[in-house]
């Protein structure tokens, strides 16, 4: 299979998905068994894909040397993969897999309605995000930026009561506001100045800027991309807690969000260049606005007694380690983004779905509600325990290592405070995470009727608990098998000295 | 250019291709209104736009077509060749009476674009026409409709076409009378489109007015009424108090044609009360044309180098267009009326071509002509998708569109489409035309108008919200269990439009050739 084909197909499959969804809307078994086949094949697809970049093979759609298929003005469609785009297809589609999965078990556990709409969005929206992760120019970029906005909406739209209107409403305007308002403001400067929106290694920009202009041209990317929800554009993440949770797991806790960082972090190391970001003096302003979203996320998510909203805040906490890796502008501190990028995902995807086990089973969203639950539904709890911990970067679990290269990079970079703030963030993380597991593994209040207030009878269907039992794992996995992924991103951080 | 239509045309249509196109559309309107049944009518008039098209697509094969001057049939052309004597324009004297004489017409790469544009929406708001005819227009008075219809057409085409600049008042009044009949005929359905009709018929008439009493300065000082010769003789009368203000008055008057703002106070309700048909039409068409005559006397007999040009251009236009595009799209988003909403948004995107136009460049005006082409694309499809609605609905609130997405997808979805594309959102037309935009004032060192556009992107965002969030994810109500699907006489030419906006969002080469052929026409010292 030449890499031209292996590209389109990643593509087009999703999209497949979503027409054999439309198609069987009617036949419930075999509408779930396509996504199921969709995603599986979309996994081995970047598997292939994974190992050719890593073999160090040009994967590019069309081929390396052209310029791609041209739109108008100069604007063209080019696929090229890189390292950090390979590793987020790898994880978006890998954890599309064990999604859908837990999507059949949540949806269909909780009788939701437009069941056909919800597969068929959520293909086009994995079509988004595939198309952000081979993205080989930043007008490709963008345009699949947009396509994972607005296939997104109806998704957070799902329930359709007035709730869900609103969440979906300041979700899309947040999000097209700022890309619209200030992203596409950053991407035609930079096709201004620099002639083209290719992703450079070295970076694009570098040489080309002044302080000035690159300062402004770093907070219309920083802020423009609405979806790594840096503060003050953070609010649509807690409002898109409407939607159903394996919305909420997979796309506000791996695709969307993670197409944001991931942004952020290719604009950083392609078209800044680690180097002109390090001379940059905004690159510090940015840097503060990532520890300041740090530490402001997580006391929020201190103060939240609804689960997803904790989640959320502290996803949007999460996100900014991903933005302040970058903003350190080393090595160590790049490679710590790229891990947090893969650790984060496998944990909060657990977390979320743990969440959504817990409602489907008993209807519960309250944490204080929660004290006892652990007895009845154990598998749910302890991996909700072990996400935390990762999250917390306690080893053996993947949180630990890009915990620790953002720290080296700190200290590299020699910027002592943002020690600190990862410190004091992973003793917050500790004061809002475990106290959950520990409340739901607690015996129940004694003369408590709670736990007799199971919605099924059997606890959690098996279809949820299976995948989040398979990410759990997977946090153990990717803490083992670190080196994989920091020897797969490393090309791309060697190029700065 | 990719079809070579001209030559399979008979030599006799070839020699007479420019007066064609606005005779014949002229010629039928009579023929209409004599005509005892509509549909008959209705055909005539279908078949006079259509071959109205034909000669416009001929012509553009003329002029971007690269031809030698030799080879065709253009014994009656005076020719305008570049260096390389490659064909890029002809003149046509009426009658065989030569100018200054005569009148004459000209064809270049600057107003075969327009023709284009007004022949082929005129095609498809034509077929449109039919079955929302049926519903607003009483059947006595339906022949007559078409026939002022067809003038409007007439007129539009031969504002485009003519190098007259007396000429282009005449053909402005013929299209804007029968604009006038047009609107007020919506009285059928609700009886403020009278009111509406009489403020159109002042204003216009004042814009008019103050076009003429320019020419009539132009002609005091320079002693002729063709653009070329007025353009020839303006450089040595730069000075000349006579001069300027007959600029001044130019501006004003045809300023007021294209709804600049503070001069679109005619817009929002002649828009929102006219029939459907006319509104499509119009939003389409008609300050699209007037804003071609407004660009071919400012870049083509007066010239942006011009002093007093270059005033209004830095301190007048470009300041009205960005309070155009941000003042009336805030309005749009307040309105509760769907028509009048993107009769609001159309007086917002005028800000946004004349935004173009105000950077006195090459790559600004193609551009704001490119968002010109886009935006013709994209309301008619609204205006075209909105009536669909409004056929079954009765109605073109916005609480009334709750949920009707449900009983009517395919024209939803159309609208959708459109909508998106009027945002601006990326693989629609009117993200390139934006882009353009952008790319065109930065190269300029306007930061400020990229602020203004992208503040005014954002409240388009709000307001094409509301009117998908109504349409989409409302509840339907009583009232809404009787929408139908719109007729397929409508849905097709609806989505040849929606379509359109996404062919021209993956591939827009043919419209920006297009645009860059005209704005080339304004820039002759500039090689692209």
């Amino acid at each position: 299979m030449s890499n031209e084909v292996l590209i389109s197909l990643i593509l087009i499959l999703p999209l497949l998905v979503a027409g054999a969804v439309y198609i069987f809307n009617s036949i419930p078994d075999v509408r779930e068994a396509s996504t199921l086949a969709g995603a599986g094949g979309l996994f081995i697809l970047c598997l292939i894909m994974a190992s050719r970049v890593a073999a160090g093979q040009d994967v590019a759609f069309p081929g390396m040397d052209t310029n791609g298929f041209e739109v108008a003005l100069g604007l063209s469609f080019h696929f090229k993969l890189e390292p950090l785009g390979a590793m987020f297809a790898v994880i978006a589609s890998g954890l599309w897999i064990l999604n859908s999965l837990y999507s059949i078990g949540y949806m269909r556990g909780n009788r939701e309605r437009n069941q056909t709409r919800f597969y068929m969005c959520f293909g086009i929206a994995i079509f988004g995000a595939m198309g952000v992760a081979m993205s080989g120019n930043l007008f490709t970029l963008f345009v699949f930026y947009e396509v994972l906005t607005l296939s997104t909406y109806p998704l957070v739209a799902h329930k359709g009561d007035e709730n869900a209107r609103r969440g979906a409403r300041i979700y899309l305007l947040t999000l097209l506001g700022t890309s619209i308002g200030l992203l596409l403001m950053g991407v035609v400067w930079t096709f201004a100045i620099a002639g083209s929106l290719d992703f450079v290694d070295g970076g694009l920009l570098a040489g080309k800027v002044g302080p000035w202009i690159g300062g402004v041209l770093l907070l219309l990317f920083a802020f423009g991309v609405g979806k790594a929800a840096l503060m003050p554009f953070h609010f649509w993440l807690p409002n898109a807690m409407v939607a159903p949770t394996p919305v909420s797991a997979l796309l506000h806790a791996v695709a969307v969000v993670k197409a944001g960082v991931f942004t952020i972090l290719k604009v950083s190391v392609y078209i800044f260049g680690l180097d002109l970001l390090s001379a940059l003096p905004m690159t510090e302003v940015i840097l503060w606005v990532g520890c300041f979203t740090i530490v402001v996320a997580s006391l929020i998510a201190l103060t939240k007694d609804n689960l997803k909203a904790r989640l959320a805040y502290s996803t949007v906490s999460q996100l900014s380690y991903v933005t302040v890796g970058a903003m350190l502008a080393n090595t160590a501190g790049a490679t710590g983004a790229g891990l947090q990028i893969a650790m984060h995902a496998m944990a909060k995807i657990t977390l979320f779905m743990c969440a959504g086990a817990i409602y489907v089973a008993t209807g519960k969203t309250e944490i204080s509600q929660m004290r006892g639950l652990g007895q009845k539904m154990p598998i749910v709890f302890i991996c909700f325990l072990i996400a935390s911990l990762s999250i917390i970067g306690v080893p053996p679990l993947g949180g630990a290592w890009a915990k620790y290269e953002l720290m080296q990079g700190a200290i590299d970079a020699d910027r002592i405070y943002v020690v600190v703030v990862l410190i004091a963030s992973t003793l917050l993380n500790v004061a809002y995470l475990l106290p959950i597991a520990i409340l739901g593994l607690m015996p129940p209040n004694p003369g408590s009727v709670e736990v007799a207030s199971f919605k099924r009878a059997g606890g959690a269907p098996a279809l949820t608990v299976i995948p989040l039992a398979i990410t759990a794992t997977g946090c153990f996995v990717l803490f083992f098998g670190v080196n994989v992924i920091s020897d797969f991103i490393s090309p791309v951080f060697g190029v700065a000295p | 250019m990719p079809f070579d239509l001209i030559s399979m045309l008979p030599e006799g249509m070839i020699r007479h291709l420019p007066v064609l196109i606005p005779v014949v559309p002229m010629l039928l309107s009579p023929i209409a209104a004599a005509m005892p049944n509509w549909r008959a009518a209705w055909a005539v008039v279908l078949a006079g736009i259509v071959f109205s098209g034909i000669c416009a697509f001929g012509l553009i094969d003329l002029v971007f077509g690269g031809h030698a001057a030799a080879g065709l049939p253009l014994q009656e052309f005076a020719k305008i060749t570049d260096a390389d004597g490659t064909l890029i324009g002809v003149r046509y004297a009426l009658g065989g009476w030569a100018p200054p004489l005569g009148i004459e017409f000209v064809v270049d790469k600057m107003n075969a674009p327009v023709l284009l544009l007004v022949t082929l929406i005129g095609t498809l708001a034509t077929i449109f026409a039919m079955p929302t005819m049926v519903r607003e227009i009483p059947v006595a008075k339906r022949s007559l409709f078409l026939s002022a219809y067809v003038l409007c057409v007439a007129g539009l085409l031969g504002v485009a076409v003519t190098g007259d600049a007396f000429n282009l008042f005449v053909f402005l009044e013929i299209s804007s009378i029968s604009t006038y009949v047009l609107v007020a005929l919506g009285g059928n359905q609700d009886r403020r489109a009278f009111t509406a009709a009489f403020n159109y018929l002042i204003m216009g008439s004042i814009g008019a007015t103050f076009y003429v009493i320019g020419i009539g300065f132009l002609y005091a000082a320079t002693g002729t009424l063709n653009m070329a010769d007025i353009s020839a003789r303006i450089p040595e009368l730069a000075d000349s108090r006579t001069i300027h203000a007959g600029f001044a008055f130019i501006v004003v008057g045809l300023a007021l044609k294209a709804a600049v703002f503070p001069l679109h106070q005619w817009l929002p309700n002649a828009y929102a009360y006219s029939p459907n048909f006319v509104t499509v039409f119009l939003s389409a068409t008609a300050t699209k044309v007037a804003f071609y005559a407004l660009v071919r006397l400012l870049f083509s007999v007066f010239t942006p180098e011009l002093d007093f040009a270059q005033v209004m251009f830095t301190w007048v236009l470009a300041p009205l267009a960005a309070i155009a595009a941000i003042t009336c799209s805030f309005q749009a988003v307040f309105q509760t009326d769907i028509k009048r909403m993107l009769a609001y948004s159309s007086v917002a995107q005028v800000g946004y071509m004349l935004l173009g136009l105000s950077l006195a460049s090459e790559l600004g005006l193609s551009a704001g002509l490119f968002h010109m082409f886009n935006h013709a694309m994209m309301k008619a499809a609204l205006f075209m998708a909105v009536g669909g609605v409004a056929l079954s609905l009765g109605s073109s609130q916005l609480r009334d569109f709750a949920g009707v997405a449900r009983k009517a997808p395919w024209t939803l979805t159309a609208l959708a489409i459109a909508a998106l594309s009027l945002v601006g959102v990326p693989l629609t037309a009117g993200f390139l035309s934006k882009v353009a935009l952008f790319k065109a004032a930065l190269v300029e060192g306007w930061w400020w108008a990229v602020v203004v556009l992208a503040m005014s992107s954002v409240l388009a965002v709000l307001y094409v919200g509301r009117i998908l969030e109504a349409s989409f994810f409302r509840t339907p109500g009583p009232a809404q269990m009787n929408v139908k699907e719109a007729p397929i006489m409508l849905l097709v030419p609806l989505w040849i439009l929606a379509l359109a906006n996404i062919y021209f969002g993956l591939d827009a080469s043919f419209i920006t050739t297009l645009t860059d052929g005209a704005a080339s026409v304004a820039f002759p010292g500039v090689q692209p």
